[in-house]
């Protein structure tokens, strides 16, 4: 019974930090349609900024700080710089783009960086405590609390805002947002510019875990398009429950079946994809189009 | 003087050119129409004076040269624009749709209010205030349409075909609230429209567009009385 509370635990840990990058991708797909492959290599970007001012001399804190700020700037400037010359281009067309700022963000980094493995320290700390014969480290409840104020937040900037209006007018009719005088291009700037800030708050939760490579985050992406794809990739309640559900999945699969173990364990995301996409396209919380003509 | 005056205004989509130069001008607090069969550039005209195509010539709108503003930046000169289709907001509610459409604006307090009078206007608005606008049927978006025009607190509104799709009736009760709006607010009407018949009874003021040109302008009255252009132009 421990174990089985303890795989449970984890998994949530764990699904958090799918869920949080998840985040990301669902804010950008929710606001300009578009599905970004590049999410969770921005985020490897933000994370070594993150390390590059810790090396430079900075404190943790001030150090995530300063890469969240500057990520939230960068994701701003690739909004500005190299999607919107193909805004509301072909799916492909927007696919390929966001396949080759992947591969472009991957290799400046490797170029900057190095290919060399990186510790990341946790904001948290490496401390745990007992609860009932289970093991539960701070920084799982960390995670989890981060993510659950981040969502928090966006809710009540999406809800309350009249910037979280405009974003949200844009998104679903950006000839008629005009009309009324919203910017559309600066709206969705903001909008990839939150969607890059949550990204880098996901890398730094995750490097701790890993070690901050490069290619620290490709899997976690495939995990994380996952749980948008279950929650509906337009719900950012959504892209955290299905984080969770993923992250539960994985851990009692790997726990509980033998012949996944840990070697097999991709298959939980892969096989959460195909069956949401089989049996319900539109995931728990995505929104089929409700409209009458 | 006129709120509006537009000069050797040329518009199109792509290589296409369909308005091919018309000029013409619209007096403060008047009622304007633009008609004119399919395909004569109505609904172009409206979206070349709110930036949303490509287009040259001059517009001039409270004496301002607004040639080149993008539709934002009109939106912004207190020019509210109804599209075709009606531009609704599907997955926001009715009352977030209100408040979209004072967007550019600052002032809290006179929004609350303003909300409070487009539901005035537009009771069943308010009985479906917390719906999502997708789910209401044609006319009630119409309606949401023009409220949310009216949030923007308008000098000029710009209305393309409000009458489509409505039953007869519900035509009746729109036009009704659009004069009033005209004459009791002052904000001045320019709107495009097919059906000739029922727009002529209520504007002061007609142009008649055919395939890009304007072959005839006037006042309603008179235009609804010539034999000529009602058989040659508008089909009655």
């Amino acid at each position: 019974m421990e174990r089985f509370v303890q795989v449970i635990v984890d998994g949530l840990a764990t699904g958090s930090l799918y869920g949080a990058l998840a985040l990301a991708v669902v804010l950008i797909y929710r606001s300009t349609g578009i599905v970004n492959f590049a999410q969770g290599e921005l985020a490897m970007f933000s994370t070594f900024i993150a390390w590059g001012l810790m090396q430079a001399g900075l404190p943790l804190g001030a150090a995530l700080l300063g890469a969240l700020v500057l990520s939230f700037v960068g994701g701003m400037l690739i909004e500005r710089l190299v999607i919107r010359p193909v805004e509301g281009g072909e799916v492909l067309t927007l696919v390929i783009v966001t396949l080759g700022l992947y591969i472009l963000v991957n290799s400046l980094a490797g170029w900057i960086w190095g290919f060399g493995n990186r510790a990341f320290p946790s904001m948290f700390g490496d401390g745990s405590f007992d609860l009932a014969g289970v093991r539960i480290s701070v920084e799982s409840i960390g995670i989890v609390a981060v993510l659950i104020a981040v969502v928090g937040l966006l809710f009540a900037v999406f809800q309350r805002t009249k910037i979280g209006l405009a974003m949200r007018a844009v998104s679903l009719n950006p000839d008629s947002s005009r009309l009324v005088g919203i910017s559309v291009g600066r709206t969705l700037m903001i909008g990839w510019g939150i969607a890059a800030l949550v990204g880098a708050l996901a890398g730094a939760l995750i490097a701790p875990r890993l070690f901050l490579d490069v290619n620290f985050m490709g899997s976690v992406l495939i995990y994380s398009f996952a749980a948008a794809t279950l929650g509906g990739f337009d719900s950012p309640f959504g892209a955290v429950l299905g984080g969770w559900i993923i992250g539960v999945a994985e851990n009692l699969a790997g726990t509980y079946i033998d012949f996944i173990g840990s070697d097999l364990k991709i298959l939980v995301p892969l096989v959460a994809i195909l069956v949401v996409l089989l049996v319900r396209p539109t995931g728990l919380f995505g929104s089929a189009e409700v409209a009458r003509a | 003087m006129s709120l509006l005056e537009v000069s050797d205004l040329e518009a199109g989509y792509g290589p296409v050119t369909v308005l091919r130069g018309i000029s013409f001008s619209v007096d403060e607090g008047r009622i304007v129409t633009v008609l004119g069969p399919n395909g004569a550039g109505k609904t172009t005209t409206l979206r070349a004076l709110s930036g949303m195509v490509r287009r040259s010539g001059r517009i001039h709108f409270d004496g301002k040269d607004v040639s080149g503003y993008s539709p934002e930046k009109m939106a912004r000169q207190s020019v509210a624009h109804v599209p075709e289709g009606r531009g609704t907001f599907t997955g926001l509610t009715v009352e977030e749709n209100l408040r979209v459409g004072a967007y550019p604006r600052g002032d809290k307090a006179a929004i609350a209010e303003d909300v409070k009078r487009c539901f005035g206007y537009f009771p069943r608005l308010e009985e479906r205030r917390e719906q999502h606008a997708g789910a209401m049927s044609g006319g009630e978006q119409q309606m949401l349409a023009i409220a949310r025009a009216l949030m923007l607190r308008p000098r000029l509104m710009l209305l393309d075909e409000p009458s489509l799709g409505l039953a007869p009736k519900l035509t009746r009760e729109l036009f009704a609230i659009l004069e009033k709006i005209a004459r009791e607010e002052g904000v001045t009407l320019l709107l495009v429209e097919q059906n000739a018949n029922l727009v002529l009874k209520f504007a002061d003021d007609a142009h008649v567009l055919e395939a890009g040109r304007i072959v005839m302008s006037g006042a309603a009255k008179e235009i609804e009385a010539d034999e000529g252009i009602r058989r040659s132009y508008l089909g009655l």
